[in-house]
């Protein structure tokens, strides 16, 4: 059983209600989060109000929806309507929507419980949460290490049991990641199937908000949810099918591509696990088949040159005059911005901003932004070929285990090299998810990243649950609520 | 000076698309409105807003690609134009840069000279800042609106041409129903590149562009300020420079706002948020046959059709509700010219605005005015008479048989007249004997008895004729 079916089971038989059950999420965040750092903000009041609702609900002996009930968190780039929404960004400190996102309308009607938003690098700009205003998140597997990014809250909250689980962004990575360090489940769905409607722009044409949950059936369920068609956003198509009847379909016979592009600069420890994530998957029928996939040798830059290009004209907009961060002292609305713009952006974030800038100023248009979305072409290319021979493709998620504190601050460059495994999926659109496949010698998990073609969620979906039911690697930590 | 300068200029003109909401969201796109109330978190670019690109406004646009000759293109997209002011909400105009929805178009003007229409596209207009009480405030209520931007080839030569070009692109999105191309309020700008260069010369001189006008006025005004200016600059031996101009209307000249070297980097690229607009050959068509007849169209029917002159022609063309009026009133005349001469003489001149044309707000409807010229065409009423009637339905609104007896109708055929003017000889004998006499002055006063008594029905030669045969000695 999901972790979701198991706390809606407890509920409809009693054992807790969902007052009890989101106080005990909230009494243990007000406990444990001191430590993890995974919420920015807690939302107790917008909580027990669900809460209030599905106890009423139960007591009119009514059936749940599949996801009432939940105690869950949102990633702090997704609007909430009188949540304060902020990025982890000093440039959004107090800014209050006035609508909510698409997904949030969405999980409000299926009744979620929102306990809070979560940290994140700032601007989804990171690979630790440490670029976040508020500080880094923490591993609940050892705290000497980060959560991953940027979406490093919403994952260092589900493996350290603060939520059930947490809506996270990916552009490059940053659900997969986290997920990955922090030995959970997470999905970034198909460019297209979830609407983008309220996400906080970072790289437009690589942004998808997804789940991070304990198990791929929880992420299956929250998917089968939130992948609903949304008319306000053009490039969103909503799923094609469902993937939670399908998880017990079995995968003998299942095709799995292992590019061989993918492998190399891997730790032998994260290479170990993925052999034996093989193994386990040969067992259950599936047939194994290695190939090459030369165009990801171009992923990383083509990713930096894209999503920094869409990053200076999406943060473009934040210049103290409408809402959000204004500097104090000022002499005329140039000043105003500039100064406004240098004190509210982290480094980061101003660092990928002046790329995207040059990246797409007249003089090296061509050298970069142009070539880049021509190899964006091939990238895509490659795939649609590699789909050919295969089902589905198994990689590693990150090419190490989590990173102690303070390693990304160090060389850009360095922590950039590290996305090479996360990165290609968007470029290409498709979907991956991250399910972890064993623990290094220090105990720290290794994430097995499965990708599909477009809009195929459901075979990888089914293939990380038939992989968790046959070898689970979930390890409890510490933290948190027991259920 | 010995050398003759030749004005070489092109335009660039945003026209405002009266669609009933905004490009890119459900928001009025009324003008006026409280600051900021036609504004919601698309159209003021609240973080994680997307734009939904609104079809109405591809249609719009088509349409006045089809007018004006364009192609249109099946495939285009959204870009982003990105710089940084106050009344730009993304930092960013949603626009088109390298495949706008038309292009390729051409307008002819009456002197017979083609301008080329390079290229259509449609984008989002900004907000508006409002300097007040020694502080700066932004209204975002027209944040949004749609507008098509029609940008020509350098094919002006004279002030002359650019003002027949802008008034036929006004009067052409009126007939098309798509702008109000309200220059007053804005609904209409106008940017003028413009380079001169020496008579009989092919290459084109270095340019300047005079950013934002919208009136007439400004518009010929700046251009030949900054003709001559540039002109002076070339004689005097120095060179033109490069630059982006205000024009002042105070002070009736161009100053600088930005060289070319601080031109701004747009750093264009394609929209993410925005797919791939695609338009059907057989959507094309479909608009394409929905188009109005166009003006240059009309007028040259109204010449052929009803012998109009050309100017009279031209003149009903730039009002196309006058024009469907006069062409009501004309249905079934053998002289639609009498109904025309109605209609532009003392129907216009008492319509008074250019507005009222516009709206074409005549107190009485187009069957009335026909039933006048058919007397007038009938004989039955004369001119002078025609022309006072007209005056008093202008004044009351009513149809003419209810400001005319029944007696002013009826015509005065040969026999009425010959009783008429024996009544009138016997009623003045004097006169009669007078002009036997040899008085031909004598004649008038019984001419003048006859057409008193037909209210001035009857011909006055014809009745002159008549008397002469009576008084034959």
């Amino acid at each position: 059983m999901s972790m979701i079916q198991v706390v809606q089971a407890k509920l409809a038989a009693g054992e807790f209600s969902c007052r009890e059950l989101t106080c005990a999420y909230l009494d243990a965040i007000g406990r444990d989060n001191g430590a993890l750092n995974a919420y920015v903000r807690t939302t107790p009041d917008v909580a027990l109000e669900a809460a209030d609702r599905v106890d009423r609900k139960l007591a009119r002996g009514e059936a749940l929806l599949p996801l009432e009930g939940v105690p869950m968190t949102l990633k702090d780039n997704i609007s909430t309507r009188g949540v304060e929404t902020t990025c982890c960004s000093r440039m959004l400190q107090g800014y209050v929507p006035i609508y909510s996102a698409f997904v949030w309308e969405v999980l409000q009607k299926q009744g979620a419980v929102l306990l809070g938003k979560t940290n994140m690098d700032e601007f989804a700009m990171g690979s630790s949460s440490e670029t976040s205003c508020f500080g880094g998140s923490l591993n609940p597997h050892d705290l000497s290490r980060v959560a991953g990014g940027s979406s490093g809250g919403a994952a260092s909250a589900v493996a350290g049991n603060l939520a059930v689980y947490g809506l996270g962004s990916d552009t490059g990575g940053s659900i997969r990641q986290p997920a990955s360090f922090c030995g959970v489940t997470g999905l970034k769905p198909s460019y297209g199937a979830v609407s983008r409607f309220g996400l906080v722009a970072y790289a437009s044409s690589l942004d998808q908000i997804g789940p991070i949950a304990p198990s791929a059936g929880d992420c299956a369920a929250i998917y089968d949810v939130i992948s609903e068609y949304d008319p306000m956003d053009s490039t969103c198509r909503g799923r094609r099918e469902a993937a939670l009847p399908r998880l017990e379909e079995g995968i003998r016979g299942m095709k799995i591509g292992m590019p061989e592009e993918y492998f190399s600069g891997v730790r032998p420890e994260v290479l170990s696990a993925l052999e034996s994530a093989g193994e386990v998957f040969r067992s259950l029928g599936a047939e194994l088949v290695p190939f090459r996939l030369p165009a990801l040798q171009y992923a990383l830059p083509v990713y930096y040159i894209l999503a920094c290009a869409e990053a200076a004209s999406n943060l473009g907009r934040y210049d103290g005059i409408r809402y959000g961060y204004r500097t104090a002292h000022y002499s005329g609305v140039h000043d105003m911005v500039c100064r406004t713009r240098t004190e509210g952006f982290g480094k980061e974030v101003q660092r990928r901003i002046l790329l995207g800038n040059y990246v797409l100023s007249s003089g090296y248009y061509d050298a970069y932004y142009k070539k880049a979305q021509g190899l964006r072409g091939a990238i895509v290319k490659g795939f649609r070929e590699a789909f050919e021979k295969c089902d589905i493709i198994m990689a590693p998620t990150v090419p190490m285990t989590a990173f102690p504190q303070n390693f990304t601050g160090a060389d850009p460059v360095e922590t950039y090299l590290t996305d090479i495994c996360t990165v290609p999926v968007n470029i290409a659109g498709l979907p991956a998810l991250s399910t972890p496949c064993g623990y290094d010698s220090g105990g720290l998990p290794i994430g097995m990243q499965l990708i599909g073609n477009t809009f195929c969620e459901a075979s990888i979906l089914t293939a990380a649950h038939q992989y968790e039911k046959a070898a689970g690697q979930h390890k409890a930590t510490k933290w948190g609520v027991t259920l | 000076m010995s050398c003759e300068y030749e004005l070489v200029a092109g335009l660039e003109t945003h026209v405002e698309l009266s669609t009933k909401t905004k490009i890119f969201c459900s928001c009025s796109t009324a003008f006026g409105g409280q600051p900021n109330s036609h504004c919601c978190p698309v159209c003021i670019g609240l973080p994680g807003t997307l734009p939904k690109l609104n079809r109405q406004v591809v249609r719009y646009a088509i349409r006045a690609g089809l007018a004006l000759g364009c192609r249109i293109s099946e495939i285009s997209k959204m870009d982003r134009k990105n710089y940084v002011y106050p009344d730009l909400p993304k930092a960013y105009q949603i626009s088109q840069f390298d495949k706008p929805l038309c292009r390729d178009g051409a307008v002819e003007l009456s002197n017979g000279r083609t301008i080329r229409i390079n290229r259509i596209h449609i984008e989002e207009d900004a907000g508006k800042l409002i300097h007040e009480r020694g502080d700066t405030f932004v209204d975002y209520n027209r944040g949004g609106v749609p507008l098509i931007e029609i940008v020509t080839e350098p094919d002006f030569r004279s002030v002359s041409e650019v003002k027949e070009y802008v008034e036929l692109l006004q009067l052409t999105m009126k007939y098309l129903g798509i702008s109000d191309c309200r220059m007053e309020e804005g609904s209409l700008r106008c940017d003028v590149n413009l380079s001169v260069r020496p008579q009989g010369s092919e290459t084109l001189g270095t340019r300047t562009e005079i950013k934002n006008m919208n009136s007439f006025t400004h518009i010929a005004r700046a251009i030949e300020y900054e003709f001559s200016r540039q002109q002076e600059l070339l004689a005097a031996g120095e060179p033109v420079i490069q630059e982006t101009l205000r024009y002042d209307t105070t002070s009736g000249v161009t100053e600088s706002m930005r060289s070319k070297e601080d031109a701004q980097d747009y750093r264009y690229f394609r929209d993410p948020d925005l797919v791939t607009i695609r338009v059907t050959p057989e959507e094309i068509e479909e608009l394409r046959a929905s188009l109005p007849e166009l003006p240059a169209a009309k007028a040259i029917r109204f010449t052929a059709q009803y012998g109009l002159s050309g100017a009279d022609s031209a003149l009903l063309s730039r009002y196309p509700r006058c024009a469907d009026y006069f062409e009501q009133a004309a249905a079934g005349l053998k002289k639609p010219r009498i109904a025309a001469n109605f209609l532009l003489g003392q129907v216009f001149s008492r319509l008074g605005s250019e507005a009222a044309k516009e709206a074409c707000v005549i107190p009485f409807d187009a069957a009335a005015l026909h039933r006048l010229a058919a007397l007038v065409e009938d004989g039955k009423i004369n001119m002078g008479l025609a022309k006072s009637t007209l005056e008093r339905m202008l004044d009351l609104g009513k149809g003419p048989e209810d400001l005319l007896s029944p007696a002013d109708m009826e015509a005065v055929d040969d026999k009425k007249l010959e009783e008429l003017c024996r009544a009138a000889i016997e009623a003045d004998p004097r006169a009669a004997e007078g002009f036997l006499g040899g008085k031909e002055k004598a004649l008038q006063a019984l001419i003048g008895a006859v057409m008193r008594a037909t209210r001035g029905r009857a011909s006055a030669p014809a009745a002159e004729k008549q008397l002469r045969m009576l008084l034959k000695p």
